[in-house]
């Protein structure tokens, strides 16, 4: 099978990732086939346990890892034989902190915007520096930052050349809650401005929060790629609690095809429902209970979070 | 041509260089002082002339080439090293940089400073002992390839090493005891021919050769062969890198 037999690129896709395999030289085996498509001006979130082969599939977007097969489009130019022009879209945080130790923050921001073949622009460096509050140390050497300013000075790195496309691997390990909201705020007035934006992380709230888009990759295959909203409402169960006024003994037969649960020694009653159709179920099971003679003093619905989604999709799979 | 790269690399290996610059300039200068002094003011006069030149003066170009073949390697197999043992090389690999354009900045930057580092040495020298340079021009043309063909054997040193010990192993048990038996401070003709034999198996004894006779009009081996040799080493070099390039050998996984 070939690239061609495969689905042609989304029209809207910035990247088109087809059959991607890497089996790095030990013969472990990182990726399987990989098909994936990355819309322009998205923000994707992609999830996955310790070694599921995230950081392993930006590299080989990045040109970092040879794959062993399959090929990657970056808006249409091939990433091996076109990688100039496919390179000089992206701007890529690494996961690792790796910086250079005797250079200025200033000097290895602007060395950064020249490698990547742009002309020196001052101004631009200054904007960076400044959104990502390293202005006041920019003429430190790069050794003297604390390991949160480390992680946003290759994020400073990766928007000195005004990349389209720029890859976050684990952008926010390390960084504290104050500044974390301030780089989610940069990130998101980058998608404003049209950067697409590939995310990877391990704090989910993060991804609830920010996302288009969600893909989960485990064990070197992608198992699941969904819009934000639909996956949520799709695999987020919801639950209703009945706090009841008199406690159940048990659940009477005539409420047996709501499935319910009782709690608190049966003070509690609970309804878990999903969204798929069920909108009148509800009603219903309200109307069951008032023929019944059941009375509630309070109700409440929980909604699961992408967290507990994340750990039934990769968790049960373990 | 990403000549943004180009340059933005090689001023930043110029300027670690121009941070190290106790290190990388003053000590070889320094150390090849001392030979000076010692053979060339003390010991020199008490030394027979060599092929009509004081000995002083013989041994400067070839202890000048073995400053240059030293620092050539050992400054380009650091400058590439460094970005692969501290991860920065992330970078120039997710660049939009030819493999070209890596080894002209990379070899070019640590060229350059051998270059420099060649010239203050023949400066200090020239305090010393009575310098003649006949042939100027082949003098830098020979300085030149030299620093050029060694800055390409440090970069594929750089990248082939796993560690800082193999890094300073190579110039310390190979290039330097072939740099001092290839006839900085004696001319092989002065060796009973088997070890001359031997020695002709040795390529420094080609490049101080065609140095030396950029100064003083006498070489060991013929002036053409001289040149050829570093234009094999040259070449051969250059497929090594071009085969490490092709196959992103201890670049990329
Ligand atoms: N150079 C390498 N050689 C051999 N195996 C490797 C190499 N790099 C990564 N691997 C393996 O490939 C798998 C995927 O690694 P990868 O770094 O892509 O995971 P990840 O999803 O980014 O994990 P994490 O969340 O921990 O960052 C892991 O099992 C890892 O051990
Ligand atoms: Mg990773």
């Amino acid at each position: 099978m070939t690239a061609a037999g495969q689905a042609a690129p989304a029209v809207d896709a910035i990247i088109s990732i087809r059959s991607i395999a890497k089996t790095y030289a030990s013969g472990f085996r990182a990726l399987g086939r990989i098909d994936l498509d990355i819309r322009r001006g998205e923000l994707f979130a992609l999830l996955g346990p310790n070694g599921a082969g995230k950081t392993t599939l930006i590299s080989i977007i990045c040109g970092i890892v040879t794959p062993s097969s399959g090929t990657v489009l970056v808006d249409g130019h091939d990433t091996v034989t076109d990688y100039r022009a496919t390179r000089s879209l992206i701007g890529l945080v690494p996961q690792e902190l790796t910086t250079d130790a005797f250079e200025s923050v200033w000097n290895t921001v602007a060395f950064s915007r020249r490698l990547f073949g742009k002309a020196a622009n001052p101004a631009h460096i200054e904007k960076v520096l400044k959104d990502l509050s390293l202005w006041d140390k920019k003429d430190s050497k790069v050794m003297t930052l604390s390991g949160g300013m480390k992680r946003r000075l290759l994020i400073a790195k990766a928007l000195s050349h005004e990349p389209r496309i720029l890859f976050l691997d684990e952008p926010t390990a390390g960084v504290d809650v104050t500044l974390r909201a301030g780089m989610w705020d940069l990130v998101q007035s980058l998608r404003a401005f049209g950067v697409t934006i590939i995310l990877t992380t391990h704090y989910l709230e993060e991804a609830e929060e920010m996302a288009d888009r969600i893909g989960v990759i485990d064990k070197g295959s992608i198992i699941l790629v969904e819009d934000k909203a639909a996956l949520m409402r799709k695999l987020g169960r919801k639950q209703l609690t009945l706090h009841l006024a008199q406690p159940l003994g048990a659940i009477p037969a005539a409420l047996a095809p709501y499935h319910l649960d009782l709690a608190n020694h049966g003070a509690d009653l609970i309804y878990s429902y999903d969204d798929k159709g069920q909108r009148g179920s509800i009603a219903d099971l309200l109307r069951s209970l008032t023929e019944l003679g059941i009375e509630f003093k309070d109700l409440h619905t929980t909604q699961s979070s992408l967290e507990e989604i994340f750990v039934s999709l990769v968790g049960g799979a373990r | 041509m990403n000549r943004h790269a180009l340059a933005a690399i090689y001023r930043f290996e110029m300027a670690r260089w121009r941070r190290t610059l106790a290190q990388s300039v003053i000590s070889p200068v320094l150390a090849t002082s001392l030979y000076f002094v010692v053979f060339g003011s003390a010991l020199g006069p008490r030394i027979p002339v060599i092929d009509g030149v004081a000995y002083g003066a013989f041994i400067v170009p070839g202890l000048i080439l073995l400053s240059v073949l030293t620092q050539s390697v050992s400054n380009a197999s650091f400058g590439i090293y460094f970005p692969r043992f501290t991860g920065t090389i992330y970078e120039l690999l997710s660049a939009p940089v030819s493999y070209l354009e890596i080894v002209l900045s990379y070899a070019g930057a640590a060229a350059t400073k051998s270059i420099i580092l060649g010239l203050i040495m023949l400066a200090t020298a020239a305090f010393f002992v009575p310098l003649r340079i006949e042939h100027p021009l082949w003098m830098l043309a020979f300085l030149v390839l030299t620093a050029v063909t060694f800055s390409l054997l440090g970069f594929i040193l750089g990248i082939w090493a796993d560690g800082f010990e193999q890094l300073q192993l190579v110039p310390l048990l190979i290039i330097t005891p072939l740099g001092f038996l290839g006839g900085a401070f004696y001319s092989i003709d002065m060796l009973p021919p088997l070890w001359r034999g031997i020695s002709l198996a040795n390529p420094v004894v080609y490049l101080i050769s065609g140095f030396r006779w950029s100064f003083y009009g006498q070489a060991d081996v013929a002036l053409a062969i001289s040149l050829a040799m570093n234009l094999v080493f040259l070449a051969v070099f250059v497929a090594i890198i071009a085969w490490i390039f092709r196959t992103g050998y201890r670049l990329k996984t």
